[in-house]
């Protein structure tokens, strides 16, 4: 609880700072007010500008005007905690622990598109395990990117843990083979690989996730047993895509939406959600590796609407 | 989005045509359309609606309720704002060239980049250095970010690869990797090392000193301070804002935040190589008044292009990019070459030989899909088609089986050659005819665009979406795909409104 409440307290501070008249909060919008047509296109401004996107929320909008047409809304402060119960609803309890194997190791791939938080969300997982007492092993797929392999090997000295790596410009699943081979040899009880930055529309990178995958489950059956797509809390509609995109090429599981420590809302899950069914796990909230909490829908929705 | 606006105003001509004429009604009804393809390009909320107002007179004023073709007068009128919302002249025949990093005497001519973190700015620090190299323009790279780990070492590869471009001048790294503080402290120290910098850079008579900050959120008062006292100790010539072109509706308020704090004098968007509309990111530009300067298409060094306005209000209405297709295959081929292809295109005399160099070309770039989507009317209907190399390669080995004079004059592929040719590729008849047949098609269609200015290609490009022409350029071989008669269906029936 005390974690949380930091995490919220940072979540809040970085929203109350933008506060410049630009973006004014949903609960300071409804205040007060009767639910009218004037207030609801506020509403609906409110969740645009949050990136929840135009369909998704426009659906939010119908159900809107369906509960007040019913009577059950009448008040502005009624909108809250409406959008709050439909928003949540959407990740029901179940999905958000992070999917183990059957016996160690445990084999996590990270993906994403160019610079969203991959090797930083690395390192923050990796704590986290630490902190629980796993032993970590980490393997360096980013072989292409300047400085990359150079990055997670910091991180895993701050941490602790070792890295398999392999040449700079070489091929990412011959480093995943090695990494995969090492993990059973060492018998950790988890292996974490960083991949390159992608975009999902590269088809021949794409496919080279595909190929990963491959060779990490045949060395360690079942493998990868958690699959996490990093989202950038600021990012845009576009979200939708790589979400799908990546979701078909690497079988995604999860999202690690990070960078939500700036004032983007993440709004973007909310839509991603609405149009596949990957979960949400975690949230990244800053540069260092503590900077890392499980994915809650309600303060999520909290944060969303927070003064 | 292209397809939605001309789709929802000739819906609303459908709905009418009994009636005689559309109302303005009307036009604000199809205007909730475009102010939602909009919000879905991303376009910030408050730049969307202002914008739909503007349109919305421009549409009233001009009588577009009276017009022949309403949907066509609409798309051109948002073209037109959307190149006024990106920074151009809508009314300028040719816009002018976008500046280029000025040149001091005596120098450096000292660029700050600034941004949020993973944005890009140590790509576009090399990017940047590769463009000044060419010009015969020495660079050097100073790695400020003391921050993320590895920055350093980064940059230093960063600069390495730079060097090695083509180009007289030389690019020089500048680093105090011992300034490397513990983690979150190093705020100060980077001052330092950019004012070390500048000193270095003068005793080597570098032209161009850039310097490559750290990531930072636009609410990080520290940090932001920070860059203050870069520009207030070293005044940068440039400093440039760089934006992540995925970013949603939270890009308006970082740069705006960066901009009150910094007077950023230009902003570089990068990962334009994605699928994103940008809207977002071309928002900055109405936000905070500060030109968009370059665009980032690429993680490899030389993937960075100027911004062009006009192009840009093609590509978010879907409408594609011809001069920029012609520009990018020009890279791969020579100046001259590129011409003499460019001036056979838009007479329509593209030979098979031509024809298949391009394709080459184009697959070495890589994505064929990224580079056809910036044709004309293509673009949209390229999400559901799925491109086969496989049958490209039939393609190849097609034309490879043609002689000299088949491939300059298809015409002449008669019956015979059209069997001879399949056995020489291994291939059928059918789909010899087919490749002559589509070739004709692009063959007019490249003529058409062409021999027109830059005005009426929006029109045209329309017109040409519908006319049929395109629906054959998804069958064109290579090209195969679920979506393309659907699109080309709705294309053909969109192409008759009718006349009340
Ligand atoms: N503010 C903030 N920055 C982050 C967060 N996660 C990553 N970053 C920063 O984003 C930049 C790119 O991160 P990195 O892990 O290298 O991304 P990758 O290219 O996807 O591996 C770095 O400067 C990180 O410090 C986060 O949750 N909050
Ligand atoms: N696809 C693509 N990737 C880019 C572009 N510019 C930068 N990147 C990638 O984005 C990621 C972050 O870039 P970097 O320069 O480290 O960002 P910085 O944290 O702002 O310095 C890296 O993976 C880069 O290769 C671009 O224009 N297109
Ligand atoms: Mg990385
Ligand atoms: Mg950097």
């Amino acid at each position: 609880m005390a974690m949380f409440r930091g995490v919220m307290d940072r979540l809040k501070k970085g929203l109350t700072k933008t506060r410049e008249g630009l973006v004014s909060s949903l609960r300071s919008i409804v205040h007060g007010r009767t639910l009218d047509d004037a207030l609801i296109k506020e509403i609906e401004q409110r969740l645009i500008q949050s990136d929840v996107g135009v369909v998704a929320t426009r659906e939010l909008i119908e159900s809107i005007r369906t509960d007040a047409k019913a009577g059950k809304l009448t008040r502005g402060e009624h909108v809250i905690d409406h959008l709050k119960r439909e928003i949540k609803a959407m990740w029901p309890e179940a999905d958000r622990s992070l999917k183990l194997a059957p016996s160690a190791p445990t084999v996590i791939l990270m993906t994403g598109v160019n610079g969203v938080g991959k090797t930083t969300s690395i390192a923050k997982l990796c704590a986290q395990l630490r902190g629980e007492g796993k032993t970590v092993l980490l393997g360096a797929c980013d072989t292409f990117r300047a400085g990359a392999v150079r990055q997670l090997e910091i991180w895993a000295e701050r941490l602790g843990v070792e890295v398999v790596k392999g040449q700079q410009g070489g091929d990412p699943a011959s480093v995943a083979f090695d990494a995969s081979a090492a993990a059973k040899a060492r018998g950790v009880d988890f292996l974490i690989l960083d991949t390159a930055g992608r975009l999902h529309t590269q088809a021949g990178l794409m496919d080279q996730l595909t190929k990963i995958r491959r060779v990490v489950d045949k060395q360690i059956p079942g493998a990868p047993h958690e699959v996490l797509l990093v989202l950038d809390a600021t990012s845009g509609q576009n979200a939708l895509r790589q979400a799908e995109e990546f979701g078909k090429a690497a079988g995604v599981t999860g999202i690690f939406l990070s960078k939500l420590d700036g004032t983007a809302r993440g709004g973007i899950v909310v839509a991603v959600r609405h149009t596949t069914d990957i979960p949400v796990k975690f949230i990244g909230v800053g540069e260092t590796p503590e900077d890392v909490e499980p994915f809650d829908p309600e303060r999520f929705v909290e944060a969303m609407f927070a003064e | 989005m292209f397809d939605r606006i001309s789709d929802s105003f000739s819906g609303a001509i459908r709905k009418l045509s009994g009636s005689g004429s559309i109302s303005e009604s009307n036009v604000r009804e199809a205007m909730g359309e475009v102010r939602d393809a909009l919000l879905e390009a991303d376009v910030q909320y408050e730049v969307a609606e202002a914008f739909c107002d503007k349109v919305l007179k421009d549409a009233l004023g001009r009588e577009v309720t009276k017009s022949l073709k309403p949907g066509q007068e609409m798309i051109a009128i948002v073209h037109r704002r959307l190149v006024e919302l990106f920074g151009g002249d809508p009314d300028a025949d040719q816009q002018p060239a976008p500046p280029g990093i000025m040149k001091m005497s005596p120098g450096p001519t000292i660029v700050m980049m600034c941004g949020l973190q993973g944005s890009g700015k140590t790509t576009t620090c090399g990017k940047l250095a590769g463009l000044l190299k060419k010009q015969g323009r020495s660079v050097m790279l100073a790695a400020a970010d003391l921050q993320r780990p590895a920055a350093v070492e980064q940059l230093q590869t960063v600069a390495r690869q730079a060097n090695e471009l083509p180009g007289g001048a030389q690019v020089h790294f500048y680093a105090e990797p011992d300034k490397v503080a513990a983690y979150g402290k190093a705020v100060g120290v980077a001052v330092k090392v950019c004012q070390n910098a500048v000193k270095e850079a003068k005793a080597k008579g570098v032209d161009v000193l850039i310097l490559d900050t750290a990531g930072r959120l636009h609410v990080n008062d520290e940090l932001m301070g920070e860059l203050g006292q870069v520009k207030s100790l070293l005044s940068p010539h440039h400093i440039f804002l760089v934006v992540d072109a995925m970013t949603g509706q939270d890009a308006v308020q970082s740069a705006r935040s960066f901009h009150q704090r910094l007077a950023v004098d230009g902003v570089i968007l990068t990962k334009f190589d994605s699928d994103t509309r940008g809207g977002a990111a071309l928002s900055v530009k109405e936000v905070t008044g500060a030109p968009i300067r370059y665009i980032g298409v690429g993680e490899k060094l030389d993937a960075l292009e100027p911004f062009h306005p006009e192009r840009m209000a093609g590509r978010i209405l879907g409408m594609g990019d011809v001069v920029s297709l012609v520009e990018k295959a020009q890279q791969e081929v020579s100046e001259e070459d590129a011409k003499k292809l460019e001036a056979k295109m838009s007479k329509g005399e593209l030979t098979m030989d031509d024809f298949l160099k391009q394709m080459k070309t184009l697959r070495k770039m890589g994505s064929m899909k990224s580079l056809l989507g910036m044709l004309p009317g293509i673009g949209s209907m390229l999400k559901e088609v799925d491109i086969d190399e496989k049958q490209l390669d039939r393609t190849e080995a097609m034309i490879q089986s043609m002689t000299p004079a088949e491939r300059s004059r298809p015409d002449l592929i008669n019956n015979p050659r059209k069997r001879r040719i399949a056995s020489g590729s291994g291939t059928d008849q059918t789909q010899v005819g087919q490749l002559v047949k589509q070739f004709g098609m692009l063959n007019k269609m490249t003529k058409q665009m062409g021999s027109m200015s830059a005005g009426s290609k929006v029109a045209a490009a329309q017109q040409l979406s519908g006319s049929g022409m395109f629906s054959g350029m998804p069958a064109l071989p290579g090209m195969g795909g679920k979506g393309s008669t659907k699109s080309a269906s709705r294309g053909v029936k969109k192409r008759k409104p009718k006349r009340r």
